[in-house]
Order: C-alpha cells, then sequence, then structure tokens
C-alpha cells in the first residue's frame, strides 16, 4: 500500500532522511521508534503527503505522491503531537474534514456525534475547542481523524503529555482501527505501547531506517546493534 | 494667560462639535469616505497579495517582504510629491485628471498604506500558517480550502491591517494636500478638504478653535475605531 524507496530529506545542509526505504502493508500497525530528533516526524510527513519535497519515489496504492499529493491526502490523515485547534467549536473542529469533502449536513451531523459519543466527549460538542485542556484537545484531534472514513491513519507521538484516562482512549482508538482494517503507523517513545499496539516495528535514527521486522521478533532478537541498544534501554 | 486660549479654543470647539457645525460634519463624511476607499482599495489588493506571499516559499520572498515592510515607513509628503509630479497636468499621468480630487487622495492613500496591509497579513499568516496548513491538509481539504481556512484563522490579523491602514490614511495629510488641494466651497461638489488638510489650515489662518475641534474629532475617530477593532478581536479569538 506504501511504499517508500531511496526517500532522502534535507533541511540546508542537514540530512534528515538518508535513503528511506519502507513498505507498509494494508491493515498493518506500523510503529516507528527513535531518539527525538531521529527523523520520524519529518518521515510522517511525507508518509502522509503533507511533505514532497524529497528525493526518492513515494507510491501510495501505485500513485506517485510526488504527482498527485492531494488525491493520496483524501486517503491518509495525521494527527499531530500538538493538537492544533482551528477555531470554533469542538463540533466545527471534528466536522471540517467531512464538510471538505462535501458530504451533507445530516450526515455530518450524525457521524460526527457518533465519533464524539465513542470517545467520550459528546459533553465537549459545543465548547470552544481553544480553551480545553490538552488531553481533551487530543481527544479532539483523535475525534477529526476517526470520523474520516479513510486507508491510513498516522499518530505522531499521540499520548506523549497525556494522563492515563486520555492514554487508554487513544490506545482504544488505535486498537479499533486496526480492527477495522485500517492501516495504522505510529511513532512513540514508549516501547511498551509499541509491543501492545503495532504488528511491525521500525527504528530510525540519524535519518536512517535501521531495522524493520515483525514486533516481537525486533525486541526479542534484534539484527542490528543500534536496535538492540535502543529496544533494551542502553542509552 | 498662556493657557488662556488653549482652553477657549477647547470651550469653541466642543460647541461646534454639540451645535453639529455644517462645515465640520462634512469635513468628517468627507473625510471617512475618501479614507474608507482607500483602505478598501487597499485591502482588494493587500490581503490577496499578503496571502499568497505568507503562504508561499521562494527565492526573494524575504526581499519582497522586506520592501513592503521598508515602505510602511514612507514619509506621506514625499509620496504626495511624487504622486503629484505624476498626476499634475504636464505629468505622466496627467490625462487622468486625478489631480484636486477626491478620488486621487483616496488613490494616493491606497498607495501609502498598500504596504501596511501586506506587511501584517503576511505576519499574520506566517505566524499560525505551517499548524493551520498542515492540519486543513492533513483533514482532506485542497489548496484552496486550505487557503480559505487560514484565512479564516488569521481574519483578526488581516482585520487589524485593515484598522492600522484606515488609521494611518485618514491621519496623513502629504497626500491629502498635494493631491486633494485642500479645495472647500460652499455647496461645492468638487471639495477636497479633509480633516487633516482643515487641521493644517485653521491653524494656519489662527483659527484654534475649528483646529483643536477637528483634532478632537479626528483623534476620537481613531481610538473609536482602534477600540471597536480590539473588541471583535477579541470576540473572535473568544469564539
Amino acid at each position: 500500500m506504501i511504499v517508500l524507496k531511496g526517500i532522502f530529506k534535507t533541511f540546508g545542509d542537514k540530512v534528515a532522511l538518508k535513503d528511506v526505504n519502507l513498505t507498509v502493508n494494508k491493515g498493518e500497525a506500523l510503529a516507528i521508534l527513535g531518539y527525538s530528533g531521529a527523523g520520524k516526524t519529518t518521515l510522517l510527513k511525507i508518509i502522509s503527503a503533507l511533505d514532497v519535497d524529497f528525493e526518492g519515489t513515494y507510491l501510495f496504492k501505485g500513485i506517485d505522491v510526488k504527482k498527485d499529493p492531494e488525491k493520496v491526502r483524501k486517503c491518509i490523515t495525521m494527527v499531530f503531537q500538538n493538537p492544533v485547534m482551528f477555531k470554533g467549536t469542538v463540533f466545527e473542529n471534528v466536522a471540517y474534514g467531512l464538510k471538505v469533502r462535501g458530504y451533507c449536513k445530516g450526515y455530518i451531523k450524525e457521524k460526527v456525534d457518533e465519533v464524539l459519543e465513542y470517545l467520550g466527549i459528546l459533553d465537549l460538542r459545543d465548547k470552544n475547542a481553544k480553551r480545553l485542556s490538552g488531553g481533551e484537545k487530543q481527544r479532539v484531534a483523535v475525534a477529526r481523524a476517526l470520523v474520516l472514513d479513510i486507508d491510513v491513519y498516522i499518530f505522531d507521538e499521540p499520548t506523549s503529555n497525556l494522563d492515563i484516562e486520555n492514554i487508554k482512549v487513544v490506545e482504544g482508538t488505535i486498537k479499533e482501527l486496526k480492527r477495522k482494517g485500517k492501516t495504522v503507523i505510529f511513532t512513540t517513545h514508549d516501547l511498551l505501547q509499541a509491543r501492545r499496539l503495532s504488528d511491525r516495528v521500525a527504528y530510525i535514527e540519524r535519518g536512517e531506517i535501521v531495522e524493520v521486522g515483525e514486533t516481537e521478533r525486533v525486541f526479542k532478537d534484534p539484527k542490528d546493534e543500534r536496535t538492540y541498544r535502543f529496544v533494551s534501554g542502553m542509552f | 494667560m498662556a493657557w488662556d486660549y488653549i482652553i477657549e479654543g477647547l470651550l469653541e470647539a466642543f460647541k461646534l462639535i454639540i451645535s453639529g457645525d455644517p462645515e465640520l460634519y462634512d469635513i468628517l463624511l468627507r473625510s471617512i469616505k475618501v479614507s474608507g476607499l482607500a483602505t478598501l482599495y487597499a485591502g482588494l489588493i493587500g490581503v490577496p497579495i499578503g496571502v499568497i506571499l505568507g503562504l508561499s516559499d521562494f527565492k526573494g520572498k524575504d526581499v519582497i517582504k522586506s520592501i513592503f515592510n521598508g515602505l510602511m515607513g514612507i514619509p506621506t509628503v514625499v509620496l504626495g510629491l511624487i504622486l503629484y509630479l505624476f498626476l499634475a497636468p504636464a505629468g505622466p499621468l496627467g490625462f487622468l485628471n486625478l489631480l484636486y480630487t477626491t478620488t486621487g487622495i483616496s488613490l494616493g492613500q491606497m498607495i501609502l498604506i498598500l504596504p501596511i496591509v501586506v506587511s501584517i497579513t503576511v505576519n499574520s499568516i506566517e505566524s499560525i500558517e505551517e499548524d493551520v496548513r498542515y492540519l486543513a491538509l492533513t483533514l482532506g481539504a485542497d489548496e484552496t480550502q486550505m487557503m480559505m481556512k487560514v484565512i479564516e484563522e488569521t481574519s483578526p490579523g488581516i482585520l487589524l491591517s485593515l484598522m492600522a491602514a484606515f488609521n494611518r490614511a485618514i491621519a496623513e495629510l502629504g497626500v491629502a494636500l498635494m493631491i486633494g488641494g485642500n479645495i472647500f466651497i460652499k455647496g461645492g461638489e468638487m471639495n477636497t478638504r479633509v480633516l487633516t488638510t482643515a487641521i493644517q489650515m485653521y491653524v494656519t489662518r489662527g483659527e484654534i478653535s475649528m483646529a483643536i475641534a477637528l483634532g478632537i474629532i479626528l483623534l476620537s475617530l481613531v481610538y473609536l475605531i482602534s477600540m471597536t477593532v480590539n473588541y471583535i478581536q477579541r470576540r473572535w479569538a473568544d469564539s
């Protein structure tokens, strides 16, 4: 479904991604692990077609992402680490993705309410989204993604800075998406979380994907010394 | 006494304001119309330029931004002179017959305030652009929908740019004097006298009370607009 071949990304003189080759299959959950500044968010922005200024080839369902990023963005959505809220109510925020897709008002109302209820934030429906707490904002951000019935969901460290209750909600959502056969890609610093939620993990260090493999195999028997040091907590 | 003529002027000024002096209100209405039109033109041209500049990333963008920033401080007398040279009957744009007309003043003020509208709009967009842009795009917006969302999110900043532009236009003297010529004939249809040119003239003629009255009106107008815009911005932020 997602095929990245020889991806290089630079910011001035700094190489952010170096010869990244990665394949993500339909319906799998991939955790991308790595230290801060390793290039995880840069990679996610490329996968979500938000950044098409890179060298290499990225094919999504056979579509060359550089040629038609808009089409690809209709199939992929990303939840950011620090959730940004649009002006307006929680309802308006969650409804935005459906509105720009041209759905009718009745459907939008029904769908948004259903997702808000599922995430336990229906009571926040008419509240000013900018005035919510961090955890509530993250739930709204998840709701904005969840309301869209699309192929790929990307989460950039979705549970950092969240309390246990909100972590449970986010993790439950990722599990539910997996159950529905959706493709989920997420980054996390929490190794246990990666183990709980992912089918495969990719370890990235200094912009280079060092190792990709099935989660349990990578944690129990990492092939690369750098992966071994990371998963065994030898910082 | 040193303060007497100021106090007398102030008292007389309040009398003129309260009595609804027709000449005074005629000048006020003309000023609002001339500078309002200048702000409208500058908004129609400057906001799209600011949005495009704010959203785009190309070589030389910083140079263009610096030019607009620099032009924000252009002396109005110099701009008035340049425009006069162009619009004078013997000048390259003399055939437009804009000299000594209110349309001429509006267009001159539009040129004066355009850099303000562009610069503040660009800054507003750049301050939130990336976050909002990425969010709109990842939720499925196309380029046009994303741009509309960015404009919506930065609307308080754009409103601020228009307010600053209007205040600069209505308070400037150079362009209004050199292009307008401070023409006033009772009942005349081609009058070009505005608040600033009138204040300058009344001071020169020693009619302090009328100058003070117009000064009070000008200051009140500027503050009223600033307070209204601040109120709207606060309401917007809360919405």
